[in-house]
């Protein structure tokens, strides 16, 4: 019997762990498929199964502010705020993880102080960030302190991700480059941006989905007017109508969209790069 | 780490690399938890609000107050609960996917499917066990039609029960995630030899693949504690506002904006997830495992 044999039967453990695993797999998705079916219920508003009547309504709900809040307004906002981090985390932890490839005066220090800030729970920066902000005489709004508060989460997460890709680097790879006569520039296209890419489509999907996901730090951050986060929070006490599952329901698919385009874009470039060009 | 190629030249380069990230860390960590500190010792006055005298009257209140421990023990229990089983969640699902799946492609796959959730929201996911678990929810009413119960279980919402389902369903992925990269940097030959060697299955599973997991076993853990000790929302919410968080007090006195008390409380938070995180940190050099 082998530990992890890659030929012969099966040892019973597998069934286990599959078993488990399978379970664990309905746990995840299970309630989330409860609340894309729910959110298709009727006008008799129940808030449980059975599904009576299905219907578009709550959607229409959702989109029409009278009753549930400024979620288009929230979702406006939400937006654009994670793609600003989504930009901004790429392009610091990137340009911070080649740093790191030397040994340089503080790079310690600099390293924990970003796990510091990716462990110190959300809504004790938040109370700091509101505070820092009122001593400077700044207002608090989502596109400055709200900015701000998501970059201290998303950047530790991008630069984690950046070591591991750039542990893949070999400086041999470079040095070869310049050996055969590369140039710098062409090193960077040719070689690095290469090994690299995947690695930064990585950082962007966690720095938009960290930003647009985000209640504790943005809660005291974002200033009078919620992002979409927030508004679902509220939301969570005052409505009590299918609709709240019908934003669920939405903001999951936008979620899923960015999922995909990320991942396939991923795959495409691995596939371009395996063909050789 | 591994000096690039060109290591003679200036330094200046390197750090202007790195001059955003620590601009950004400055401003909005390092300053704002500095500032938590020295608010955390103002006096706070109704109607007036801040008032800049150094007090320690913040931390006298706290520590004598019975809701602070009542709510810091409940912390500390979902917090030992959830660490449990997210790491034998995380442990055995990780190992499952590296050492039992043969085809590369469908352990990425299926490590694809475990990540998917957590680029979605976390709380429409945690909304999305009300119909489940609630009194007339799936769970319910299936065990009523079968007739296993007679009266539909209370107990499974708004209840302790269903934080931790709530904590264990945002936070296993935590685990997996460092567990499963740990994992899969395992030289299958180790384990091959273990075996000649005479181990048995469970011999190679604890002196071999367990050890060698370590790192990612203590930053899974770092992620699940500071996010459950981190956590208000989870536990208000699954609990129907009948248990609270550590934090859930941070966001009592924001809500009667006394802030200094707020950064009092917030101080102590800190210091005992920095302590946690210390005491990981000296177990395992995270940082020479994640860029070996």
């Amino acid at each position: 019997m082998s530990a992890s044999p890659s030929y012969g039967p099966r040892p019973w453990t597998f069934y286990v762990l599959a078993a488990l695993f399978t379970l664990f797999v309905i746990f995840l998705y299970g309630p989330m498929i409860a609340v894309l079916i729910l959110s298709f219920q009727g006008p008799t508003a129940s808030l449980v199964f059975p599904l009576r009547e299905p219907s578009l309504m709550w959607f229409d709900e959702l989109f029409n502010p009278r009753r549930t809040g400024d979620v288009v307004g929230a979702f406006n906002r939400s937006l654009p705020l994670a793609l600003g981090v989504m930009l901004l985390t790429v392009l610091i932890s990137v340009t911070a993880g080649f740093a790191f490839r030397r040994r340089f005066k503080g790079a310690t220090a600099i390293f924990y102080t970003a796990i510091a800030s990716l462990i110190v729970p959300g809504l004790v920066l938040s109370i700091g960030i509101l505070v820092t902000f009122r001593y400077l005489g700044w207002s608090a709004t989502w596109y400055t302190s709200g900015l701000g508060a998501h970059l201290s989460w998303a950047l530790p997460f991008g630069l984690l991700i950046m070591f591991a890709v750039l542990g893949r680097l070999s400086p041999s790879y470079e040095e070869a480059a310049y050996d055969l006569g590369a140039s710098r520039w062409q090193t960077v296209k040719e070689v690095v941006v290469p090994i690299v890419f995947p690695g930064m489509i990585a950082v962007a999907l966690f720095g938009f989905t960290l930003s647009y996901d985000e209640f504790p730090r943005s809660w005291l951050t974002v200033g009078s007017k919620n992002t979409l986060p927030l508004e679902i929070w509220t939301m969570t006490t005052n409505v009590t109508s299918p609709a709240l599952y019908a934003l669920g329901t939405v903001t999951t698919i936008v979620s899923f969209l960015v999922i995909a385009i990320a991942l396939s874009s991923i795959i495409l470039i691995q596939r371009k790069r395996s063909r050789g060009k | 780490m591994t000096p690039a190629p060109t290591a003679k030249s200036s330094m200046l380069p390197t750090y202007l690399q790195v001059a955003p990230l620590t601009v950004v860390l400055l401003l909005f960590f390092i300053v704002p938890v500095a500032l938590v500190v020295v608010v955390s010792f103002f006096r706070y006055q109704m109607l007036v609000g801040i008032v800049p005298d150094l007090t320690v009257k913040n931390y006298v209140d706290l520590l004598s107050n019975p809701t602070t421990w009542t709510l810091y023990r409940s912390t500390l229990k979902f917090t030992l609960i959830v660490l449990a089983i997210t790491f034998v969640l995380g442990f055995w699902i990780a190992y499952f996917l590296v050492f039992h799946v043969r085809n590369l492609l469908t352990a990425i796959g299926l490590f694809l499917v475990c990540t998917v959730p957590f680029w979605t929201s976390n709380i429409i996911r945690m909304i999305s066990w009300r119909p489940v678990l609630g009194k007339e929810g799936l769970i319910n009413s299936a065990l009523l039609k079968t007739g296993a119960i007679d009266q539909p279980l209370d107990w499974l919402l708004y209840s302790d029960f269903s934080v931790v389902v709530a904590y264990v369903h945002l936070f296993t992925l935590f685990m997996i995630v460092p567990i499963f990269n740990s994992m899969a940097r395992i030289d299958r030959s180790l384990l091959e030899a273990a075996v000649d060697a005479g181990a048995s299955r469970w011999g190679v599973i604890w002196n071999v693949v367990l050890p060698l997991s370590k790192t990612g076993i203590a930053l899974g853990a770092l992620f699940v504690v500071t996010l459950v000790m981190g956590d208000f929302f989870v536990v208000t919410v699954m609990s129907g506002g009948l248990s609270g968080s550590a934090t859930s007090g941070i966001f009592n006195d924001l809500q009667f904006l006394n802030y200094p008390r707020a950064a009092a409380n917030a101080v102590i938070l800190l210091i005992i997830v920095l302590m946690i995180a210390a005491a990981i940190f000296r177990l395992v050099d995270v940082r020479k495992e994640l860029v070996r």
